[in-house]
């Protein structure tokens, strides 16, 4: 059965096409893909993205539990920050990547992607050790607002002083009169917060944001832009750059993996992979000729096969064809060349830093 | 209706158009598959002198999220081919029917024409849908 996120008939409202997203009913766009990028990069989009899960887990030892689950340490952030993670199995490969919120020592908040939830949930329930996770999935809708605009939309809006919630920090309050979990993170490489508030106060909470916003020209943004945004910062995206037949040192994740925490699930194959050395690593490329990469297509070097597209897009900020994929390591430094496999045709592409877009 | 589906064209039910000039026909996309492509950020066109078949592929329209097969209405001979969209492949957003054409090919049966939809029959191809 398809579900329907609380703004569903918000979105149908604003003319968004909608399609099937994991089972949900989502905007893919409203009017346009690159005029809702350019909105987010020049001023502020707002994104449904209610249909993200949310678990929680409160007592005595949450920290320490979640701790042996994720990838990241919370021991070492305080009360109010979050921390982005890989939620690792044995192998050191991805069940999920994850955003953990630090209340306090005893209520750690996760939020977790919508093609995971279930997986996710499941998995924390069995390898917890200690406090058990509770599933709030459908107790929170949540609304990314983002853009260089962002901020001062939601201050206008809210009591809580937003300048003193710095990146990966949160707070919570009123937005609109609308209870919510004020997080200033998000998936686009923008300033931004996202919101997370009760599925009944979603309305209330994206009209004000609409409104209020018409002066700062905000834009409503579907999963087009999403993806494209992202996809300009490589910020991986599961089932595409991120899975788990690949690990986090691998996904070039190695920032979010400390090996100096006592332990947590996946560390011991991530320590002896790091010791063997890491043979392939997700890349960001640029076409040098023409057409455009996308998820699957084989990467090739000298006519033979060495690895695979997992994204790819025409940047619309960065205005060239890029891609992520893996290769083997010796094919990972920057100004690396190979071929992507684009209907037959051996397409040149090099190796780039990335993010692929830099603020001007 | 009249501006979006211009009536002294052909229409397939794969939504490209053709302007019949003679034995000459421009082919492009018509502005309902503009809009359900969505911004078109790269269009793979075939080479002048090449042949192409009627109901079957000669290029791709990629948008921003999607890759679509371009099929041939006609079959014939690529005479030319709209260089213009490597620069500015939004230009089959912007003009379809105009400056946004893809191909001209030199018709090898002119008969096939007569399989085409014409304005009206397209339009309730719409509708039906």
């Amino acid at each position: 059965m398809t579900r329907r996120t609380p703004l569903n008939e918000a979105h149908r409202k604003l003319g968004a096409r909608m399609v099937d997203f994991v089972g949900w009913d989502m905007p893919v766009q409203y009017s346009s893909v690159i005029g809702e990028h350019e909105a987010v990069r020049t001023a502020v989009g707002l994104f449904d993205v209610s249909h993200m899960g949310e678990v929680e887990f409160r007592g005595p030892g949450a920290l320490e539990t979640v701790n042996a689950l994720i990838s990241n340490d919370l021991a070492r952030i305080s009360d109010g920050q979050a921390v982005y993670a890989g939620l690792l199995n044995e192998q050191g490969t991805f069940v999920d990547d994850i955003v953990a919120y630090r209340f306090s020592p005893e209520r750690i908040f996760i939020c977790v992607n919508s093609s995971n939830r279930e997986k996710d949930f499941a998995w924390m329930k069995e390898h917890a050790k200690g406090v058990q996770p509770v599933d709030r999935g459908d107790e929170f809708a949540q609304i990314a607002v983002q853009g260089p605009k962002a901020a001062g939309l939601v201050q206008r809006l809210t009591k809580a002083d937003l300048s003193k919630v710095g990146t990966y920090r949160f707070t919570e309050g009123e937005v609109a009169g609308v209870p919510s979990i004020i997080s200033r993170t998000g998936y686009t490489g923008e300033d931004g917060f996202e919101l997370y508030c009760s599925p009944d106060g979603a309305v209330k909470l994206w009209d004000a944001l609409l409104t209020e916003g018409q002066q700062d020209g905000v834009k409503p943004c579907g999963l087009g832009a999403r993806d494209s945004l992202r996809t300009e910062m490589k910020y991986a995206l599961y089932g595409n750059d991120i899975d788990d037949k690949h690990t986090a040192l691998e996904a070039g994740l190695g920032w979010i993996v400390k090996l100096d925490k006592p332990s947590f699930i996946g560390k011991d194959a991530l320590v002896a992979q790091k010791a063997a050395g890491v043979k392939r690593k997700l890349v960001g490329f640029e076409l040098t000729g023409n057409g455009i990469p996308r998820h699957g297509y084989a990467i090739h070097k000298d006519g033979k096969p060495v690895g695979e597209v997992t994204s790819g897009t025409m940047g619309p900020s960065v205005k060239k064809p890029i891609g992520i994929g893996y290769v083997p390591a010796e094919l990972s430094a920057e100004g690396s060349t190979f071929d992507v496999d684009i209907r037959g045709r051996a397409v040149p592409a090099v190796v780039v830093k990335t993010p692929f877009y830099k603020k001007p | 209706m009249a501006d979006t589906i211009p009536g002294d064209l052909k229409y397939t039910k794969e939504h490209e158009w053709a302007r019949v000039q003679g034995k000459v026909v421009v082919v492009g996309v018509t502005h309902h598959a503009q809009e359900s492509l969505g911004d078109v950020v790269y269009v793979e066109l075939p080479k002048v002198g090449s042949t192409v078949t009627e109901g079957k592929q000669f290029g791709v329209i990629e948008s921003t999220k999607a890759v679509s097969e371009l099929y041939s209405p006609l079959s014939g001979t690529v005479v030319r081919v709209n260089d213009a969209l490597a620069d500015n492949p939004s230009t089959v957003n912007t003009d379809p029917y105009g400056a946004g054409w893809i191909v001209e090919v030199e018709l090898s049966d002119p008969k096939q024409v007569d399989a085409l939809m014409d304005a009206t029959a397209y339009a309730n191809l719409l509708k039906s849908a």
